[in-house]
């Protein structure tokens, strides 16, 4: 019995072949949307997602535009938990045109990179790097996208620091997964210092945030409890907090515009829905003698009721499953596209399962009306109503 | 003796109504029909006189508002939906004036609709389907869709969908109304046939009084009320 009905759901999707193709294009278009704006807000979550635990972030507690005292460096080095301590300023140049942004910080060298083992220098780089004041480590993508190689002069124009820059390119760094970031700018915070030192003597010796690897994770919200009391009533106050809950206080910001993406992500699904459940009822109104047929031969309303049900899910996740198929070469050229402002763009594993969740759910909601009313329908007013 | 065989068939003072807004428009009042087996029955009366509502009642598609309704000493008027679906499957064969075949089906999967509803492997599914399309002189159209078959031969399906799970009644419902006059000859012969070489219990509701005459018994219903019955020798010539 399962075996015909299968065959039956499959021969009565090719009944009309054409509206069959165009509600598979809208699950199609529907599921390719709500995956892309998935994406979309997984690559803004991005950054707090490859985060780490086991890192703390230390800023001034007033505003991230306030800088602290490098010597907080050496009293959080001496906290007990804490393995070590790096710091970092943001730099914010600009590379010819103000439209090739990338990310730029000043960072210690030293301490900076063995901290974050997800970006990965060839050694001979890295040393090179760290030998020269002047040096630079750019990700993959940053440098491919600008044509960089190892030993060209990177010239940036400052903004949040005023005046021409100039790096020499030591090292070009890959991400040691697919979520690590690949368009950062590093160079030497020294550099930055002696410049600061020279134009705004009263900025110098002053680092933008404190980075603490932790030996334990766990330590967290003791040691950022610890160290915020440590500079409690001091001229700079801290703000400690884990490295994702720094990332996610970004991600705040924008938290209106995220809100607006999964509405709509969840609009074109109940659109779709409403599109697919009146094709169904379309369909089931216009088989009403051939269900009244089979409920005389015998079949019972279960019967009907898997028909259409089938057939509603074979539409559905059919054009799911290409949609969530189309996904993938989409987001790809989203994500090359638009790096700069998504420098993680993936279709995350969750994803597909949310979009054929979705499809699944799109054919289940479209044929609960029809199913219903093919289940209650008497077998003499389904010959009677049509003659 | 015939008139000593229980009914196989027996309704005693069948009633059903319909509701049109607030009015009850009464549609069969106190239906007493008795049926053996064997017999072809037909039912003729104007349009609105409750023929349909009456072939509905026997078939077990509809349900009375009072009244006994006995197929084979079962009394079907208490059973449930699922009852009554399980009961037709076993007991009743469909012939319905537009054929109601399913158009994505072939002729074969057609007549094997009743089947999928028994025990019967597939190999024993095929044997009977088989049996009957030869039955209908269709057994090399098997393979056709009801689209490349003509009115006729369509109607001859339903025939053999009708007959393969071998059921205790045959219901007609203007089994011919939608036939040219030589197709509709050539499904009463067949019908006819079925009744005489196999003893099929049918009852048809038909306008067609050439198709009446090739029943035993003729009645006529008015007004939801049974009136005359006329009587006709059995054997018939065919053809």
């Amino acid at each position: 019995m399962a075996w015909f009905l299968a065959r039956l759901v499959l021969r009565n999707c090719f009944r009309h072949p054409l509206r069959t193709a165009l509600t598979a294009l809208g699950i199609i278009v529907a599921i390719t949307a709500f995956g892309l704006l998935r994406t979309t807000v997984d690559a803004w979550y991005a950054g707090a997602e490859a985060s780490s635990a086991s890192r703390l972030v230390v800023r001034n507690k007033n505003s991230l535009m306030f800088p602290l005292p490098l010597y907080y460096r050496n009293r959080i080095e001496q906290l007990e938990g804490v393995k070590s301590v790096s710091y970092a300023d943001w730099f914010g140049g600009i590379y010819i045109d103000r439209k090739n942004f990338f990310p730029q910080f000043a960072v210690e060298p030293l301490s900076y990179f063995p901290m974050y083992p997800e970006f990965v220098v060839p050694p001979e780089q890295m040393k090179a790097f760290q030998l020269d004041r002047r040096g630079a480590i750019v990700g993959r993508k940053t440098a491919e996208k600008y044509g960089w190689k190892v030993g060209d002069q990177i010239p940036l124009i400052g903004t949040v620091f005023a005046g021409n820059w100039s790096f020499v390119l030591r090292g070009i760094y890959h991400g040691a997964d697919a979520r690590t970031d690949e368009s950062q700018f590093f160079f030497h915070w020294d550099n930055l210092n002696e410049t600061v030192k020279r134009i705004l003597p009263d900025k110098a010796n002053q680092v933008g945030i404190f980075l603490v690897a932790l030996e334990d994770p766990s330590t967290a919200p003791a040691l950022s409890k610890q160290i915020d009391g440590m500079f409690a009533n001091s001229r700079a106050e801290t703000l400690s907090e884990t490295e994702k809950a720094f990332q996610l206080s970004f991600v705040a910001m924008t938290e209106a515009i995220l809100l607006v993406i999964q509405v709509v992500s969840f609009l074109i699904i109940v659109i779709i829905m409403a599109v697919m459940a009146n094709t169904m009822a379309m369909t089931a109104r216009e088989r009403r003698r051939e269900y009244a047929t089979l409920k005389a031969i015998g079949f019972e309303d279960h019967h009907v009721v898997a028909l259409i049900a089938g057939e509603s899910l074979l539409i559905s996740l059919a054009g799911g499953a290409i949609g969530i198929w189309l996904l993938y070469p989409l987001a790809a050229w989203v994500g090359h596209r638009f790096a700069t402002i998504f420098p993680i763009f993936i279709v995350s594993d969750r994803t597909p399962l949310a979009a054929a969740a979705m499809a699944a759910l799109i054919g289940v909601v479209a044929a609960c009306a029809p199913a219903w009313r093919a289940a209650t329908l008497k077998v003499a007013d389904g010959f009677r109503a049509l003659g | 003796m015939a008139v000593a065989e229980p009914p196989i068939v027996e309704i005693v003072g069948l009633a059903k109504s319909y509701r049109r807004g607030d009015q009850v428009v009464p549609v069969l009042q106190d239906i007493n029909l008795s049926m053996t087996r064997g017999e072809f029955v037909a039912l003729m009366g104007p349009s609105g006189s409750g023929k349909s509502t009456l072939l509905n009642l026997i078939a077990g598609i509809d349900t009375p508002d009072r009244g006994r309704l006995a197929i084979e000493g079962v009394d079907i008027t208490g059973l449930s939906e699922g009852e009554l679906a399980r009961w037709r499957a076993e007991h009743v064969g469909f012939i319905f004036q537009f054929y109601n075949l399913m158009p994505v089906l072939s002729a074969f999967e057609n007549v094997e609709l009743p089947l999928l509803l028994t025990r019967l492997d597939r190999r024993r599914r095929r044997e009977h389907v088989q049996l009957v399309l030869e039955l209908v002189g269709l057994a090399d159209r098997a393979d056709h869709y009801p689209s490349q078959l003509s009115g006729g031969q369509q109607q001859r399906v339903a025939i053999a969908r009708a007959l393969v799970s071998d059921p205790t009644i045959i219901v007609a419902d203007e089994p011919t109304g939608d036939l040219d006059r030589q197709s509709a000859r050539e499904i009463l012969d067949l019908m006819e046939s079925l009744n005489e070489r196999l003893a099929k219990t049918i009852i048809m509701v038909t306008h067609d009084h050439l198709a009446a005459e090739r029943a035993h018994v003729v009645r006529h219903l008015d007004k939801g009320v049974l009136t005359d019955r006329i009587e006709r020798p059995r054997a018939r010539a065919t053809g």
